[in-house]
């Protein structure tokens, strides 16, 4: 364009940007407690991020980048529960406003968003942050701070750290116990079996190897093959583990890569047992990354028929008509959250917000952040999870245990008692003989 | 023996579909002058067309052919919209834009067509080939994959050097003033080198998305290999680029498979950036760059 | 700025005004002070890289990883104190940066940006391949604590914003000075036609990789800066995205020219989260709310690039020639000139003629 006519475009550009940081800048978002309170109930303005009529909490979520897809679907699935709580009566009242944010997945970016959340929104706990190295940036900030940092979504053993990290806690069942509990079944059902393991070349493979081997006599191992996400051509190791005669592979991968091991492994004309990190075994994503290629390869209509026979574990429901938990979240996804699958992640996510739900209402009527660490402390009910959490004072572990099951038709069917272990190399894997809870009537944990 | 033929196999698939990104990126390189970061992007959204073209008409083949053709489509409307305006400024204006365009791309795709992953499926069966009793390691699909780009290149080859049209193509990345003299609009040539080099990117899509499942950044890693072949082989050099996609398939395979197992480590990257070296310290423009010529 | 005593006053007046933001502003601001120091000193020294020395990189984002590990190594194992491993991280990449100016002397172009694509895309992975060592996937954390003479009560963010500025306004002025000397004075030389300065008596090879050690260096204590201020140095931290993001930057804030890395640095710091808040505000449903920003952003990118082919510092320039009339031939502007970088040196048998060749000069 003509240097003229740039000029006034370039002038045009300025002014308009200018324009429109004057007005983000005088809406900034602060929240501003109000100091009245109502005639009848003394709710106050407790903590940061706690008003009259609301509860703020932040998180930091992969939404877009390449570990977005399936997780990105987590937090608009607790969204979703935090609303159908909102509507039928709130926490005492109160309505819990979710601020998650974008992080990508990139651990410097973790650190921006969470000190905005903290330092600029004022937000009254940072909620299910997701993924082990983006956590880390921030969970020393979090507990200098002293903002409570609750059911971080991560399987690592490091949460679990009352004494230098007393703010924080896990949720799901770590990869250690995951893989003792994975590991027992294998050592006793597959006896003088070739075993071989496929795990992803972070902590979460290799804790999930750590509790494998734990349990599986090392004699039995054939091939330890690694992965990484970054690198999608997985032939090589597919061939090392045929070439090494494996008669039952164990898994420690995400839904993508447990997908490629099994298209490679057909490709190869190699057939082994299946034994998937709960991770990686979800039937609906895993059915979801394979139905192009049932047809293809003689199976059947759908990706079922590839994913059949599959040994995993669920430290969860599985997601079966039959279970009231699952009746339950369905019914709310389909009135919040319709538009995304109803798949492992959506379960996770519900599960995570009911948990968060029954720590607030144990946390009382007005809660201090210090009211939210010792409700956690003081342990909570095991909910939807099917063995009991461990919160203590000197422990911030959260789910114990977990069954395993055995994919049929596209669910995942439970094989044998739910199991509870530790993290230590010693610790037994016993069964666990309490019985598993349901939901109340309204689906909301009482107060 | 067996792990080095499936090696080798496997390496000359992915190997292909380096080759496909990299020829594109060469076609553009010498009509513009420009280094297209989009490339990876645009092969990606054209992809997604063609999934839901799939799932639509039930379909595969109308999917592989809507594709190519929003490849065409796409990479002309590229051109056109965005790249030109930054014609005669700085050579870096223009990376820049096609950077931009490539966050735009993949913005756009996660806004229409969500971020989860979406399985695509081959245009034919997965399962091994096998000789006697031992599998290959490569599907009937694998062969198609190198097949498809094998072909395409050919076609290109051949419309290059023997159609009028190719002959206009070659005059222009030759000598633009030239060209322009001798009548040929030059700009709509290099359109058209853009549209072909969508088509080709496209078609690497959808070769290669069977293997990535498709989510809006699932060819950015295909499309560094892709680069980096094009880098060896020589930016100016079609050739070159088929050359160089083929030497990186290997090299990596054999990387992953012979080392990569035993090391425990993903050697991938290094062994890429080890190659670079070693052939950019021999020929610091490429495997087939001609002379270099010194402007004074 | 011609003088040195003038770039010393600019920058004392620049920390003054820092600090009396910091204290002004509230703590998050802080944080984003700091981070706008750390970037601004990355792409300081890509920007003298590539504007002033004519060599493009998309590898600095490996360089920031080796001032990151370095520093973190040091302060871990070590217990060293923040300034001693600062001055040790930055020799370390320095030589870093010696090594991979040497190896990429030869390199032109789209080569050189290709070789160093993949040192960035494959640096990060030797984290992976000594796990022990560099933490793996899970990286180093370390702690940086505001010291004692501050006080208990004293914000942390504002320390790490006052600690990053003066590092950032150190480093800012040892490149004006390195541009104004006689070493900046080569770069440009070799940059605008290596053939004449050899001429010259220019050591063309050695100026070239000089220009990649001070770029390097710059990286390396950006690098080390973030692992203060984020706490945690990690692969996923140094993604080919970082050192994609440096060139945008340094492209879009003005090439060549110092002032121009602030505005880059800005943008990449201020820009993504605005435009956030702006998506969560109107309650967009999620995966679309959050490539919202992802797609404004790239469209904002390819915006300003065609409104404003010098970046922001040159757009600027031209907006204050509006008022201030035109200046003629402007000596003391030259240093800032935004100048296209070398083009391709023609390397096959026939002569490119692309669109794109290195025409007059703005």
């Amino acid at each position: 364009m003509k240097r003229s006519q740039r000029l006034r475009w370039q002038v045009a550009a300025i002014a308009t940007v200018a324009a429109l940081g004057v007005a983000a800048c005088s809406s900034s978002s602060s929240s501003t407690t109000t100091s009245t309170t109502s005639s009848t109930a003394p709710l106050t303005a407790s903590a940061p991020g706690i008003t009259p009529t609301t509860i703020t909490i932040g998180s930091h979520q992969p939404l877009t980048g390449p570990a977005a897809p399936g997780y990105s679907e987590i937090a608009p699935a607790s969204n979703a529960y935090f609303q159908y709580v909102n509507a039928n009566g709130g926490i005492y009242g109160r309505k819990i406003i979710y601020k998650y944010l974008n992080d990508a997945y990139d651990p410097t970016t973790t650190a921006s968003v969470v000190r905005q959340l903290v330092l600029q929104d004022n937000v009254y706990a940072i909620f299910n942050g997701l993924g082990t190295p983006t956590h880390l940036a921030v969970v020393s900030f979090l507990n200098s701070e002293k903002v409570p940092d609750v059911f971080v979504a991560s399987g690592c053993d490091c949460w679990d750290n009352p004494t230098t990290y007393p703010e924080t806690f896990g949720f799901q069942l770590d990869y250690i116990r995951e893989g003792k509990i994975l590991g027992q079944y294998v050592a006793q059902n597959f006896k003088g079996k070739k075993i071989a393991y496929f795990y992803q070349d972070d902590e979460f493979g290799m804790d999930g190897v750590k509790g494998l081997n734990y349990e599986i006599p090392a004699s039995q191992v054939v091939a330890q093959e690694s992965y990484v996400t970054t690198n999608v051509n997985i032939a090589p190791q597919v061939a090392a583990l045929r070439a090494s005669g494996a008669q039952v592979v164990v898994a420690f991968s995400i839904p993508a890569f447990t997908a490629l091991l099994k298209l490679y492994s057909l490709k190869l004309g190699f057939n082994p047992q299946l034994v998937v990190s709960d991770v990686g075994e979800d039937p609906i994503t895993l059915s979801g990354l394979l139905e192009a290629f049932a047809k293809q390869s003689g199976a059947t209509v759908n990706g079922n028929a590839l994913i059949n026979g599959i040994i995993s574990d669920g430290y969860l429901p599985a997601l079966s008509t039959s279970d009231p938990w699952y009746n339950l979240f369905v019914k709310i996804h389909n009135q919040y959250d319709a538009k995304e699958p109803l798949d492992g992640n959506f379960f996770y996510g519900m599960a995570a917000a009911y948990t968060f739900v029954e720590a607030m209402f144990k946390a009382g009527r007005n809660p201090t952040r210090a009211d939210l660490v010792s409700a956690i402390n003081g342990g909570l009910p095991q909910g939807p999870f099917v063995a009991p959490l461990a919160y203590s004072p000197t422990d911030h572990d959260g789910a114990t245990g977990a069954y395993i099951g055995i994919i049929q038709n596209g669910v995942l069917v439970q094989k044998g008692p739910v199991e509870i272990t530790d993290t230590t190399a010693t610790g037994a894997v016993t069964p666990y003989t309490g019985s598993e809870q349901t939901p109340s009537a309204n689906g909301i944990p009482s107060s | 023996m067996v792990e080095f033929l499936q090696f080798t196999l496997s390496g000359i698939v992915f190997g292909m579909v380096y080759a496909a990104i990299a020829l594109s990126l060469v076609l553009i390189w010498r009509g513009t002058r420009l280094l297209n970061f989009a490339q990876g992007g645009m092969a990606m959204f054209t992809t997604y067309v063609a999934i839901e073209v799939i799932y639509k008409t039930q379909s595969y083949w109308a999917g592989f052919v809507i594709a190519l053709a929003a490849g065409l489509v796409l990479g002309a409307a590229c051109e056109l919209a965005v790249v030109r305006p930054t014609t005669g400024k700085p050579e870096l204006n223009a990376v820049i834009v096609t950077i931009g365009l490539l966050i735009l791309i993949e913005g756009l795709a996660g806004i229409f067509f969500g971020g989860v992953y979406r399985s695509f499926p081959p245009a034919f069966s997965i399962t091994g080939l096998r000789v006697g009793g031992t599998p290959l390691g490569v599907s009937r699909f694998d062969v198609f994959v190198a097949a498809a780009v094998l072909v395409t290149t050919l076609l290109l080859a051949v419309v290059f050097r023997y159609t009028s049209a190719g002959l206009r193509m070659r005059a222009a990345a030759f000598n633009a003033t030239i060209a322009r003299l001798s009548g040929i609009r030059v700009a709509r040539v290099l359109t058209v080198g853009w549209a072909l080099a969508g088509l080709l990117g496209a078609l690497a899509g959808v070769l290669v998305s069977p293997s990535t499942f498709l989510y809006p950044n699932s060819m950015d890693a295909i499309f560094v290999y892709g680069f980096t072949a094009a880098v060896i082989g020589g930016l100016d050099s079609p050739a070159g680029a088929v050359v160089g996609g083929l030497l990186l398939g290997l090299a990596l395979s054999y990387a992953g498979g012979y080392v990569g197992g035993s090391i425990g480590a993903d050697l991938t990257s290094l062994v890429a950036l080890g190659i670079l070296v070693v052939v950019l310290m021999l020929r610091p423009d490429g495997l087939f760059a001609g002379a270099r010529m010194r402007r004074v | 700025m011609r003088t040195f005593p003038r770039r010393l006053a600019v920058a004392v007046i620049v920390a003054a005004i820092v600090v009396f933001l910091s204290i002004k502003l509230n703590s998050f601001r802080d944080y984003q002070i700091a981070e706008i120091a750390f970037e601004v000193t990355a792409i300081a020294g890509l920007t003298v890289l590539t504007g002033l020395s004519g060599q493009i990189s998309l590898g600095n984002g490996a360089f920031m990883a080796v001032g990151g590990y370095a520093t973190a190594l040091l302060l871990l194992h070590l217990a060293w104190p923040f300034y001693a491993a600062l001055v040790v991280a930055a020799a370390v990449t320095a030589a870093a940066g010696a090594v991979v100016g040497v190896a990429a002397a030869r390199l032109r172009g789209p080569y050189l940006a290709g070789a160093t694509l993949m040192l960035a895309v494959a640096l990060p992975a030797i984290a992976y391949a000594w796990p022990a060592t560099f933490g793996g996937d899970q990286g180093l954390s370390i702690t940086f604590t505001t010291p004692a003479f501050l006080g208990v009560n004293f914000p942390p963010t504002r320390w790490l914003a006052w600690v990053a500025s003066l590092v950032a306004l150190i480093v800012l002025v040892l490149l004006a000075n390195l541009s104004q000397s006689r070493i900046g004075r080569n770069w440009r030389a070799v940059r605008d036609d290596e053939v004449a300065a050899a001429l010259d008596g220019i050591n063309v090879a050695a100026s070239r990789i000089l220009a990649f050690v001070v770029s390097a260096t710059c990286a390396g204590v950006a690098g080390a800066l973030l692992a203060i201020v984020t706490t945690l140095v990690a692969p996923g931290a140094f993604t080919i995205t970082v050192s994609i993001a440096l060139v945008t930057a340094a492209v879009i804030g003005g090439l060549g020219s110092l002032a121009g890395a602030l505005w880059g640095s800005l943008v990449i710091v201020l820009v993504p989260t605005y435009v956030t808040d702006v998506a969560t505000n109107h309650g967009l449903s999620s995966s679309v709310g959050a490539n919202i920003p992802i797609a404004a952003y790239g469209a904002v990118l390819i915006l300003v690039m065609l409104v404003f082919p010098e970046g922001i510092q040159g757009g600027l320039r031209r907006l204050l020639s509006l008022f201030t009339g035109p200046t003629g031939p402007d000596q003391k502007s030259r240093t800032w000139r935004v100048a296209p970088p070398a083009h391709v040196t023609p390397s096959t048998d026939e002569a490119p003629a692309g669109q794109h060749e290195k025409e007059g000069t703005s």
